[in-house]
């Protein structure tokens, strides 16, 4: 069978297990919608004429699901299924590795559009969220969502060889997580962090990521108030391609099966 | 030149770590279609050797070919030479939210020439445990969807590593039935166990290894001179147990027969066990 039709099925197998793990459904998926309903309950200013915070909020949630449902949870389920020996099995089968990619590249991506439905649900039922209105602008929704998941998956991958076992997986992949959130705006003002700290943020993919979601739930006349004064499409474009590219690479270069 | 007809040759096999020889030039063949047996204490290098074989590990020196390829570099590639072995780990805790069926339905894809997925359950004894999730199975149960999983392929090399730890006797048997009639398929089967009635029970050949090195490989009735070594006959006269240890068992007996008439108290003749051979040749007894 071929290393793509074997992927899909790999993704078809994760999605079952994902589902069977009622906890983690839960968590990862209703996890946003908490957030959003505390800072929607907590913050209810505008930040500009016609934008509530949870406006902002929803645009910076939806980027950070992304790197939560993608790289946060690769670079901590990886090290913990090497530790458990699945990886080792695996590899002693003639699935390749490219297959297994794809599978996680799957699940994640499905996770991703539960994740968003949810989010985009509640907040139009609960906080006034306004929704894209002109197909541009979903089909722009729709590429961000697609490359920062591909993104998030190689990045998860890549980074799940660092470190040296499960345990310690998560506590160094998630305090990267919310300290990346923070200086992305995700939680405050883009705008409004120092400027050192929005230059920092401007390397990683987060920051172009809630950008470019921005781009899509706000209004356009609150592009002058971004950091370059305008959405800069093109650049988030070229940025997260370059990561997924970077991505790719040392994902396949140093991918561990087992901790030899 | 090895053979062309061995299923694993090795030769002059050597991986250190850290400056310590854990192989240190290993020699060893197995011929195709039988069923061959590492026995060696803990330390003694059985698990780097096997792992070399299964193209987990890479070597620091040495010739090896499993089905006529170096499991470090395959020229025939990775996937295709996968495709013919069957590895059964010590451990390894799989997806436990899957049942059982869904698992081995699903490693069957994985090979070009898989058996029926419903048949292996069967073989293995999990039938009734078809639709249950993995999490919910006994040690000895998960064992065999290990087993289940490292067969699907219908690999023309089976790599059991401590199969039968966690078996109740009566799986046991079963499982030693299993391997038997793959062996009989045409399967070769590498073993390596810590249980002596199980290699003796099964295996065509034993090797024994101690510290990186092959000590005799043997069938495991003439392991050791085993075949040749004296028999001990043991029995009472009054109340005393005696005992002789003799290269002529039934001569002794006529003349012990003739000597004390009748029924012989206790009357044993026993050759040295397999474990007895073993234990001395590593050092132990």
């Amino acid at each position: 069978m071929s290393i793509l039709r074997l992927g899909l099925l790999r993704g078809g197998l994760e999605i079952k297990e994902f589902l069977r793990q009622r906890e983690s459904v839960v968590f990862t998926l209703a996890f946003p919608v908490i957030l959003l309903f505390i800072f929607g309950s907590v913050f209810k200013n505008t930040i500009a004429p016609g934008v509530t915070f949870s406006q902002y909020f929803v645009a910076g949630m939806v980027a950070s699901g992304l790197v939560n449902t993608g790289f946060q949870q690769l670079a901590i389920s990886i090290p913990m299924s090497r530790d458990l020996g699945t990886l080792k099995r695996l590899r002693g089968t003639p699935l390749s590795p490219i297959s297994y990619f794809i599978g996680k590249a799957i699940v994640v991506t499905a996770a991703m559009a539960f994740q968003v439905a949810l989010l985009l649900g509640f907040g139009a039922l609960l906080f006034g969220l306004h929704l894209p209105t002109s197909a541009t602008l979903w089909l722009r929704f729709t590429w961000l969502i697609l490359l920062g998941s591909a993104c998030s998956t190689v990045l998860g991958i890549a980074f799940s060889s660092i470190p040296k076992s499960g345990r310690g997986a998560s506590a160094t992949v998630s305090p990267i997580v919310i300290i990346l959130q923070f200086m992305s705006g995700v939680f405050f003002v883009f705008s409004d962090l120092p400027k050192w700290m929005q230059d920092i943020a401007a390397v990683f993919p987060l920051k172009w990521l809630t950008q470019g979601m921005r781009s899509v739930f706000l209004p356009d006349s609150f592009a002058v108030k971004e950091a370059g004064h305008s959405w800069e499409i093109g650049k988030i474009a070229l940025v997260l391609l370059a990561w997924l590219i970077a991505g790719t690479y040392f994902s396949i270069r140093s991918f561990k099966w087992s901790k030899e | 030149m090895t053979s062309q007809h061995a299923a694993i040759s090795v030769t002059g096999l050597r991986k250190s770590y850290a400056g310590k020889d854990a192989v240190a030039g290993l020699d060893l063949e197995v011929k195709q279609g039988e069923i061959f047996a590492i026995l060696g204490p803990n330390g003694a290098g059985k698990t780097t050797t096997v792992e070399i074989l299964e193209g987990y590990r890479t070597r620091d020196a040495g010739e090896v070919l499993v089905l006529g390829e170096d499991p470090a570099n395959p020229h025939s590639g990775e996937r295709t030479w996968r495709n013919r072995i069957g590895i059964v780990l010590q451990s390894a805790a799989d997806a436990p939210d899957l049942t059982v069926a869904e698992t081995v339905h699903h490693f069957a894809h994985y090979y070009t020439k898989a058996k029926d997925p419903d048949d292996v359950i069967g073989l293995v004894g999990l039938s009734d445990k078809s639709t249950a999730k993995v999490a919910t199975l006994s040690g000895g149960q998960r064992r065999r969807l290990d087993v289940a999983l490292g067969i699907i392929g219908s690999p023309k090399i089976l790599f059991l590593d401590e199969p039968t730890t966690g078996f109740d006797p009566e799986a046991r048997r079963a499982f030693w039935e299993l391997i038997r009639t793959l062996r009989d398929e045409g399967t070769t089967i590498l073993l390596t166990t810590h249980y002596l009635d199980e290699a003796e029970a099964l295996a065509d050949r034993v090797a024994v290894i101690n510290k990186g090195i092959v000590l005799e490989v043997a069938t495991p009735e003439s392991l050791g001179g085993r075949a040749t070594a004296p028999a001990l006959v043991t029995w009472s006269e009054n109340g005393i147990p005696q005992s002789e240890s003799t290269h002529t068992p039934t001569h002794f007996l006529q003349t012990l027969s003739a000597r004390i008439g009748g029924e012989i108290a206790d009357l044993a003749i026993t050759r040295p066990s397999l474990e007895d051979i073993y234990l001395g040749m590593i050092g132990e007894l």
